[in-house]
């Protein structure tokens, strides 16, 4: 912080913009919250960092046996538990983030109501301890592409739009989730079942093209479905529609603006009524 | 010179929920009132439907104006819910203002807690990088200063323990030795050093002190009258959120102390009918408090320590109703709770439903608090929510006594309790 400035305090209602400035100002705390999250997650487990890898790993045989095995539901094209962990791992990343990010204000209320810092740093920093997990959980992937035999493509150099893109979607809908969280306690109750619907409206455990042409377009505006497409077109070089790829793509960016725009809103009164 | 604050008309407004004017009479209103309830919400303070509602509000500050500069260590005094924890969070941007503006001219860094985002499962060393980092340090300061603090909190041996397995002082000397590092142009400060041994409150206070000699401007709020005759240079008084007094310290101090005592009727009754300063949500509703001792003797004079005490609060319920309490907090002169006596914890509690003027006795048989003076809070709660409040709406002095029937009178400590102790022979004793 700079040591000679003039701050000048008013009331602030309505819609403001967002302060970069500020952010950049605090970016050591930033890091500091992302490493207190990841420090502390997997303290006192006995698998550790395992856990990361271990849960879309187990999800990822318990569908192969469910709906591959058992409801025969296909892949289009790679190995059925390659495609379905390719799905997961961006799926659990969302779910979990959005669950540990909504309820962050929260569980930090003694951050909130006798510090300042910019607010937004307590949910984003929950995600941001996820995103090693993610990254994690990739490394794993890699490894089972090599026991599967199943080659690269030059659409892997998409991979890290899609992660940026899952980021967005994540930020947008956890800082929104965050922030009425702290006036409605409702969204408790919201979250886990958007999480538990999200999974079937996502084509996370079957192919894209299940769902009826016509419909392509409309399954673009779940900003996870454009994720998880992708995620397979750049891991498995599985044919993807940009089409609906571009329309995620779009409300994941509409999405982390309305996110910002709405936290910042409701920031003021946060140390108020938590 | 520029103030390095300018504090201007600055005001908080609180708004303390909706009272609900009209109960539901039936069943089916009820229903009705809990699936419009959203709706309400939404809409805010409209009056609508079958419950009417009207919000309550509080002005936390009001129209304060102050200017300080650079070097001024300020001293702030006032009642419980007076406004200065208000004043210092929207010092420190933790919640904005209704209406007015600060003009802040110096990097600022304020303490409101001790130990505010320490992690219990965190190493004291991991503690103390993070709780650098979110009270304002650069990651190079916290460097820099990291033998500083560890050796100012005593805690060289347990830096790699999780802070979980500290003791309670541990804790707090390592949280006080974070904070006491900073170093903003101005400092502000909440009542914190209520926290720790007495020695480390020294340790605390010699270190307040050392920043306020090197030119530093601090802003201190405490209940610790002889704190801030010895730090502070200048002081203010807040009453009801607005600055009844500024200037110096000996005088605000006086100044306090006099608005303290014109508050307490004479004997043993406090007629509560006239005061203003109350958080009444539903009505003023609490009427009088009168205080007895041994053998229903009226306690006109102080009370030793470890006799009986006996309040009677006299109330009205504006409605019939079962669900009602009433509480008493004893405060001691550093706004410390000490005990809370509450009518819901008596087991033989009598339901039925009331209505109009009442009388709730609470007999403490032995009164154990130690030698001292004791602010009561009183409040009122109808269907467990506070519906009157009333901060220091007596006050009592407690005196030193023979407690323990030896001639020897107990001097340390908060309290007396019953206890015995057994001289044996040690069993590996020859």
């Amino acid at each position: 912080m700079p040591t000679d400035f003039e701050l000048t305090i008013r009331p602030r209602k309505g819609w403001q913009a967002v302060d970069f400035t500020e952010a950049y100002l605090y970016r050591e705390l930033f890091a500091f919250l992302v490493w207190r999250d990841v420090k502390i997650r997997y303290r006192q487990t006995l698998l550790g960092g395992l856990w990361a890898i271990l849960q879309p790993f187990i999800a990822m045989l318990i569908f192969s046996f469910i709906f591959n095995r058992l409801a025969h539901v296909q892949s289009d094209g790679p190995p059925y538990k390659l495609f379905a962990y390719a799905g997961l791992a961006p799926w659990t990343f969302f779910s979990t983030s959005v669950t540990q990010s909504s309820n962050s204000l929260l569980a930090n209320h003694q951050l909130v109501s006798k510090v300042y810092f910019p607010r937004i740093f307590i949910p984003l920093g929950a995600i941001g301890a996820l995103l090693l997990d993610l990254l994690l959980s990739l490394g794993l992937f890699f490894a089972m592409m090599l026991y599967y035999r199943w080659p690269a493509t030059v659409a892997l150099l998409w991979l890290p739009l899609f992660i940026l893109v899952a980021v967005l979607a994540t930020a947008g809908t956890g800082l929104t989730l965050s922030a009425l969280n702290v006036s409605f306690r409702d969204v408790k109750y919201v979250v886990p079942f958007l999480v538990q619907m999200g999974l079937f409206v996502t084509p996370v455990i079957y192919p894209a093209r299940y769902v009826p042409a016509r419909w392509q377009v409309l399954l673009g505006l779940n900003p996870m479905a454009g994720v998880v497409i992708g995620f397979r077109h750049a891991l498995l070089g599985t044919p993807a529609s940009w089409a609906v790829m571009g329309v995620s793509i779009g409300v994941s960016v509409a999405l982390f603006v309305f996110g910002l725009l709405i936290f910042r809103r409701m920031e003021n009164r946060f140390a108020d009524i938590i | 010179m520029k103030p390095i604050l300018e504090i201007r008309e600055l005001s908080k407004q609180y708004k303390l929920g909706w009272q609900r004017l009209r109960k539901a009479q039936n069943v089916r209103e009820l229903i009705a009132d809990g699936l419009t309830k959203p709706l309400r919400m939404l809409r805010g303070n409209q009056n609508h439907g079958p419950a009417k509602q009207e919000p309550f509000t509080l002005w936390a500050l009001e129209k304060v104006n102050l200017d300080i500069y650079e070097g001024d260590i300020i001293g702030i005094i006032g009642r419980n819910g007076a406004g200065k924890s208000t004043l210092l969070k929207i010092l420190s941007r933790i919640t904005s203002p209704s209406n007015g503006t600060v003009v802040i001219r110096g990097r600022l860094a304020s303490l409101l807690e001790v130990g505010t985002g320490f992690h219990p499962e965190l190493t004291g060393k991991e503690n103390i990088f993070l709780n650098g980092a979110i009270l304002g340090m650069r990651r190079a300061e916290i460097i820099r200063r990291f033998d500083e603090i560890v050796a100012f909190a005593e805690v060289e041996k347990f830096l790699d323990t999780p802070v979980k397995h500290y003791s309670s002082g541990m804790y707090v000397r390592l949280a006080f030795a974070v904070a006491a590092h900073l170093d903003p142009e101005i400092l502000v400060v909440d009542e914190v050093l209520a926290v720790g041994d007495l020695s480390f409150q020294k340790k605390c206070l010699g270190k307040m002190g050392e920043v306020s000699r090197s030119g530093r401007t601090v802003l201190f709020v405490s209940h610790n009258m002889a704190a801030i005759e010895n730090l502070c240079t200048r002081g203010i008084v807040l009453h009801q959120g607005k600055l009844h007094f500024d200037g110096a310290t000996k005088d605000a101090i006086q100044y306090y102390l006099n608005s303290l005592s014109t508050r307490f009727g004479t004997g043993h009754v406090v007629d509560l009918d006239g005061v203003g300063d109350r958080r009444s949500i539903v009505a003023p509703l609490l009427k009088r408090l009168e205080f007895f001792t041994e053998n229903e003797q009226p306690l006109l004079e102080g009370l030793p320590t470890g006799s009986k005490l006996k309040i009677r609060v006299h109330f009205d319920l504006p409605g019939p109703t079962l669900s009602f309490n009433v509480g008493l907090g004893f405060n001691n002169s550093y706004g410390q709770r000490v005990f809370t006596a509450h009518s819901m914890f008596e087991p033989n509690r009598s339901v039925k439903e009331s209505v109009g003027p009442q009388v709730f006795t609470c007999e403490i048989p032995s009164f154990t608090l130690m030698p001292g003076e004791y602010s009561v809070k009183v409040f009122l709660e109808l269907k467990n929510r506070e519906a009157d409040a009333i901060e220091d709406a007596a006050k009592i002095s407690v005196l030193e006594s023979d407690f323990y029937g030896t001639g020897k009178v107990p001097k340390n400590g908060m309290f007396v309790l019953e206890h015995g102790w057994y001289l044996e022979q040690a069993a590996d004793a020859k």
